[in-house]
């Protein structure tokens, strides 16, 4: 073996030296190839400078045992389930604030603020208090089923007028602040609003403001 | 030499016609030979071990009945995450050292709300078309991000730029085969990269929802069941992209959801029906991430100093143990 020059026309003439007494076509060949290696080792080294992509191979079984394990964990986690809680549990800690009116939280916390100071109330926020007081659950629901009957109209004794008043104002404000929502969706949620809300705003609606702020 | 192994004779060569049937107890349906008696043997097994399960239920159940209310409470059925290996990292919410190292960590002039976040979103090279609209999408979801494609740059060389021009977060997404199949999440100003592995990304168009686009809104964000620190701090970072006052009007949230190990990823669009309930609209780009590794400084595969790596063999070894 010789080893030949690392200046390039050096090393093709010591080629051409060595091999002599070689044919011509050979001697060609040889200095062909070796014109192929300097170029390829220069790439190289050109590429090593730059970014170069590192490939990691796939393993079969590991990938499979991931994507099982990922379908399982997405059965388990029962999304839709978790974000609904998550999102009910934000509404009843108040983080949004005094944009959703729903009466049953401003109910709460006007009790809470009664039961603070002096009794002063009429008998129907007293039957209610109780009822709230034993059962909050049945307590919502009795009352959407009353109301979506609109049998009982003895509880809310307040008067007529004012309740038409507030029937509009409320409605304006569903209107607006559900912009974006789906259409479908108004039409039972202004039904029992208004309904709920007269009471709410009559009695509480200075306190709840406070609270809020 | 004298002793057979065989039937002796003189005893009778089989069992008596009343025993025909039995078999020695420690005989399995396994043991026969022929294939086709094996297999109706072992349904028939099975059939019986059916009905002695149902029997059984039942019995239970008319149990239960009769006592009425002094029956014992259910059995809680056991789940993974009620096996799960107990993490000595597990976060109490209460704990002074997680809450005093969360006050000056990385993040902590975000939580200070000294810092708006503002993103860079970019791939590695040439991507294809299924991750450049991914990357669209994504930046619609997250409010104040910017997508940057990436020709080639190193990004060693993209980060102090990045810093330079005042952005706190790096998503680099990367591509596989035409599909987008990895995470790079980098809190800029010195802070911790995340490597997660990702999968089942769903576009907007292939998620069967009616809803429209995600608008400008600042959406909310839920972080579930990040228990352990490492879960906390990923937790942190995930929350770190988004603004710190979601704009409620928008009525958006997006939400991380650790799952064994899995974070899953959806956006939504919600609407409070009553308050009791509440209807969720999907909207938005879903992905699910696996951390693969969590790097203290900011994205250096060579010298950078790992805070967490993946083991496979170490780690996946227990169906119960988790790591978020």
């Amino acid at each position: 073996q010789v080893l030949l020059s690392k200046n390039y026309e050096k090393a093709l003439e010591e080629i051409d030296e060595n091999l002599i007494y070689w044919p011509r076509f050979i001697r060609h060949k040889c200095k062909q190839r070796f014109t192929k290696i300097t170029q390829y080792l220069i790439r190289i080294r050109k590429l090593t400078l730059k970014r170069q992509r590192k490939l990691v191979p796939l393993r079969r079984k590991i990938e499979r045992r991931e994507n099982r394990r990922e379908e399982k964990a997405l059965i388990a986690a029962q999304l839709d389930n978790a974000i609904e809680k998550e999102l009910l549990e934000r509404l009843k800690q108040d983080t949004y604030g005094d944009i959703y009116n729903f009466p049953i939280h401003a109910f709460d916390k006007a009790l809470q603020q009664q039961e603070a100071e002096s009794e002063s109330e009429s008998e129907a926020e007293r039957e209610e208090e109780e009822e709230d007081d034993e059962d909050k659950r049945e307590f919502v629901e009795a009352e959407d089923s009353e109301l979506s009957d609109f049998e009982d109209m003895d509880k809310l004794e307040t008067s007529s007028e004012e309740e038409q008043e507030e029937e509009e104002e409320v409605e304006k404000k569903a209107s607006h602040s559900k912009s974006k929502g789906k259409t479908p969706l108004k039409g039972p949620a202004r039904r029992k609003r208004p309904y709920i809300e007269i009471e709410y705003e009559e009695e509480t609606e200075p306190g709840t403001k406070t609270k809020a702020a | 030499a004298g002793e057979g192994s065989g039937p002796v004779p003189g005893d009778g060569t089989g069992p008596p016609d009343s025993e025909r049937v039995l078999f020695p107890p420690t005989f399995s349906v396994s043991e026969i030979k022929n294939k086709q008696r094996r297999h109706f043997m072992f349904l028939r097994w099975k059939q019986q071990q059916r009905k002695a399960k149902l029997a059984l239920k039942k019995k239970r159940r008319k149990e239960r009945e009769a006592l009425g209310d002094k029956a014992p409470p259910k059995a809680i059925p056991k789940t993974i995450e009620n096996q799960r290996v107990y993490d000595e990292t597990t976060v109490d919410p209460n704990d002074e050292e997680v809450a005093f190292d969360e006050a000056t960590d990385e993040f902590a002039p975000y939580f200070n709300r000294q810092t708006v976040p503002k993103i860079l979103i970019t791939t590695s090279d040439r991507p294809r078309g299924r991750t450049v609209r991914f990357c669209e999408q994504l930046a619609t979801v997250i409010p104040n991000s910017h997508v940057y494609y990436r020709r080639g740059l190193a990004l060693k060389r993209i980060i102090p730029q990045c810093i330079a021009r005042d952005f706190t977060d790096l998503i680099v997404i990367n591509e596989d085969r035409k599909i987008p199949n990895g995470l790079v999440l980098s809190h800029l100003p010195d802070g911790p990269t995340a490597h997660f592995r990702m999968s089942s990304v769903r576009l907007r168009k292939e998620i069967k929802r009616k809803g429209k686009e995600p608008t400008e809104h600042v959406p909310e964000v839920i972080l579930n069941n990040f228990t352990t620190r490492l879960g906390h701090s990923i937790g942190r970072m995930f929350a770190a992209l988004f603004p710190h006052d979601p704009q409620f009007i928008g009525r958006q949230v997006a939400t991380f959801h650790n799952q064994r190990d899995y974070i899953f990823f959806r956006f939504h669009r919600y609407i409070f029906k009553s308050e009791k309930k509440v209807g969720i609209q999907e909207l938005g780009p879903r992905f699910t991430l696996k951390l693969r590794s969590l790097q203290k400084g900011t994205f250096d595969s060579k010298f950078g100093e790992y805070e967490w790596i993946h083991k496979r063999r170490e780690m996946d070894t227990s169906r119960r143990k988790f790591h978020l």
